[in-house]
C-alpha cells in the first residue's frame, strides 16, 4: 500500500463488496434481540417462582436452552459490533483504540461462551429432584 | 479510527440548537452500552449462578433483590425498553420514512414516554405479582 491519499490506496483494489456487512449484521441480531429478550422477560413475570428450582428447571427444558443460547449469540454479536462503533467514534488513538477493539472481541466472546457453557451445563445435568 | 489531526473538523457539537432527535439518537448510544456492559455481566452472572449451585445462586438472588440490585433492574428494564423502541424508529428510518420534521420530532418525543410506560407496566405486574 502506499503512502498516498486514501482514494490513491484504494484505487485499483475494487470493492470487496462486504461494505454493508457489518450494518446488515447490526440488523439482523436487532431482530434476534427483539424477538428473544421479549421471549425472556415474559417468561421470568410468567414462571412460577424465581428460586433455584424453578429457574434451573426451567432452564433445563430443551425448548428454553435453545432460544436462551440463540439469545446470547444475538446479543453479544450485536453488541460487539455496537460497541466497536462507538470505540470507532470516541477512541481516537490508534494503539488505544485497536487495544479497545481487542478487549472488546474477548468480552464478547468469553461473555458468550461463559452464558452458553452454563446453559449446557444446567441443560446437560438435568432436573433438580 | 485515528484522524489526521491537522484536517479541519466542523463544529458540529458547538453549532446545533438540541433537539428531540439528537437526544433520542445519544440515549439510543447510551442505553445500548448500559445493557451491553451492565446487562450482559447480569444475565451472564445470573445463568453461572444457577450453573454452580444453590449457594451461588442465593448470593445472586441477594443481591438481585436488594434495594441497589431493584434499582439496577428498574433502569436496565428502562433501558432495555429505550432501546428497543428507538431501534424500531431506527427500522422505519431505515426504510426512508419518518424524515419530516414533525413528524420525527414526534416521534423523538413519544419513544421515552413509551418505554417509561412498558417500565411501569413491567414493575407493576412484578410487584403485583409478589405481594
Amino acid at each position: 500500500m502506499g503512502t498516498g491519499t486514501g482514494i490513491g490506496r484504494v484505487r485499483g483494489l475494487g470493492s470487496a463488496r462486504h461494505g454493508a456487512h457489518h450494518w446488515l449484521a447490526q440488523r439482523y441480531t436487532a431482530v434476534g434481540n427483539l424477538l428473544l429478550v421479549l421471549w425472556l422477560i415474559f417468561s421470568l413475570v410468567t414462571l412460577p417462582g424465581l428460586d433455584y428450582e424453578s429457574v434451573r428447571n426451567w432452564i433445563a427444558n430443551p425448548l428454553v436452552a435453545v432460544p436462551l443460547a440463540l439469545m446470547l449469540v444475538s446479543v453479544f454479536w450485536h453488541l460487539r459490533l455496537g460497541m466497536q462503533v462507538m470505540l470507532e467514534d470516541y477512541v481516537h488513538d490508534k494503539g488505544l483504540n485497536f487495544l479497545s477493539i481487542l478487549l472488546l472481541n474477548f468480552y464478547a466472546i468469553g461473555g458468550a461462551a461463559a452464558g452458553i457453557f452454563a446453559i449446557a451445563k444446567i441443560a446437560f445435568t438435568g432436573v433438580v429432584k | 479510527m485515528a484522524r489526521t489531526t491537522s484536517r479541519p473538523l466542523s463544529p458540529h457539537l458547538t453549532i446545533w440548537k438540541w433537539g428531540p432527535h439528537m437526544a433520542i439518537s445519544i440515549l439510543h448510544r447510551v442505553t445500548g452500552n448500559g445493557l451491553a456492559t451492565v446487562g450482559m455481566i447480569g444475565i451472564v452472572w445470573w445463568l453461572m449462578a444457577i450453573a454452580m449451585g444453590p449457594e451461588a445462586y442465593d448470593t445472586f438472588q441477594k443481591c438481585a433483590t436488594s434495594p441497589i440490585g431493584y434499582l439496577v433492574m428498574i433502569g436496565l428494564s428502562w433501558f432495555f425498553f429505550q432501546h428497543m423502541m428507538s431501534g424500531l424508529r431506527h427500522f422505519v428510518l431505515d426504510m426512508g420514512a419518518g424524515y419530516e420534521l414533525n413528524t420525527n420530532k414526534t416521534w423523538s418525543m413519544v419513544i421515552p414516554v413509551l418505554s417509561t410506560l412498558a417500565t411501569v407496566a413491567l414493575w407493576a405486574t412484578i410487584f403485583a405479582g409478589k405481594f
